[in-house]
């Protein structure tokens, strides 16, 4: 308290200034949350009325994959694009040296890890007729993939770096694949052919799920894996106590 | 609209996110600003509920509270690690 009472005798012009901005917008913000008409859906009927042709029976789907696909597929490109900018910065770190895993842990991760991917899986599944889709499922398949990291599995250490980079592409491509495919077939950039909306939707969002969660768990693990190097001579010091976990 | 009936619940929800995200920004301990952006995630989570928004609910939880708070950790610990060497790493990863 001592602090801000400091702060605000030394409050010099700009501050002010900012200060009256701030004050401003917060009134404008309000203006513009209490003169909206509540109760007025605007674009909900007309998602409704175009719900039979989207293929799938959640409006929120339907929005985000269908009416304004283009958007998802923008933001899956700057996933990979955040991905490809870590990767470029440093490589992952991992302690030289290993640390014998609790087995309390070690239980926790076996039980856990398969049911999260289980979670996953199903709520990308759940996408098309319920709350769900490619990024809430795709969360939960990285949070796994972050709880083995920070477990620091022994293998993951070792884990083959063409799969992964397939996988971290695979939604993203099969996204822009089926856009194109789409244009040819249809002429429209993502419009999907008539009947086969339902089906193409869960395959782009089984696709973007994967690349999701592998895109947040390698944010997680915080640069590229490092085995292109065997693990050895890394420029990172690496002089970590071994007594983690 | 019935999120604008406030009940209870709502008040005492708004109130405890406005007291999180005061301290929040106030804290000059990193990582107790980490732990209260986590808490802060998880209650915007039943925010977003309150308002029917499940799906925005799903992905804030996940992504949120579960990723965005163990991504700042990890980055805290890298910061540590290279402005203030191992020692200061070891105190923090104690605490």
């Amino acid at each position: 308290m001592s602090r801000t009472g400091k702060d605000h005798k030394q409050l010099d012009g700009f501050q002010r200034m900012l200060l009256l901005l701030v004050i401003c917008m917060v009134m404008l913000l309000g203006y513009i949350i209490w003169s909206t008409p509540g109760n007025k859906p605007v674009l909900t009927d007309a998602v409704a009325q175009m719900q039979e042709q989207s293929g799938v029976e959640s409006p929120v789907t339907a929005v985000l994959l269908n009416f304004r696909g283009y958007d998802t597929l923008l933001e899956v490109m700057v996933l990979l694009l955040a991905v490809i900018g870590t990767w470029s910065l440093t490589e992952a770190f991992f302690p030289e040296q290993v640390s014998e895993i609790s087995p309390v842990q070690m239980g926790v991760v076996r039980l856990l890890a398969p049911v999260m991917c289980l979670v996953a899986a199903y709520l990308v599944w759940q996408g098309s007729h319920l709350a769900g889709g490619a990024f809430q499922g795709g969360a939960i398949f990285g949070a796994a993939g972050v709880l083995m990291l920070v477990t620091e599995l022994p293998g993951l250490r070792t884990i083959p770096v063409p799969p992964l980079r397939l996988g971290l592409v695979l939604g993203p491509l099969l996204f822009t694949g089926i856009a194109l495919f789409c244009l040819f077939i249809t002429g429209d950039l993502l419009g999907y052919p008539e009947g086969a909306g339902g089906w193409l939707i869960l395959l782009i969002e089984t696709g973007c799920a994967v690349s999701i969660g592998l895109t947040l768990a390698s944010l997680f693990a915080g640069g590229r894996p490092d085995n292109e190097f065997q693990g050895k001579n890394s420029p990172v010091s690496r002089t970590v106590s071994g007594d983690r976990s | 609209m019935s999120y604008f009936i406030f009940t209870i619940f709502d008040i005492v929800l708004v109130l405890s996110m406005v007291w999180i995200a005061w301290h929040l920004l106030g804290t000059e301990d990193i990582f107790k600003a980490v732990v209260l952006f986590i808490s802060f995630g998880l209650l915007m989570a039943l925010a977003w509920v309150r308002m029917r928004a499940p799906d925005v609910a799903l992905a804030e939880a996940a992504l949120g509270a579960g990723l965005t708070g163990p991504l700042f950790l990890s980055a805290l610990r890298r910061m540590n690690r290279t402005r203030k060497g191992e020692r200061r790493l070891d105190s923090d990863e104690t605490r």
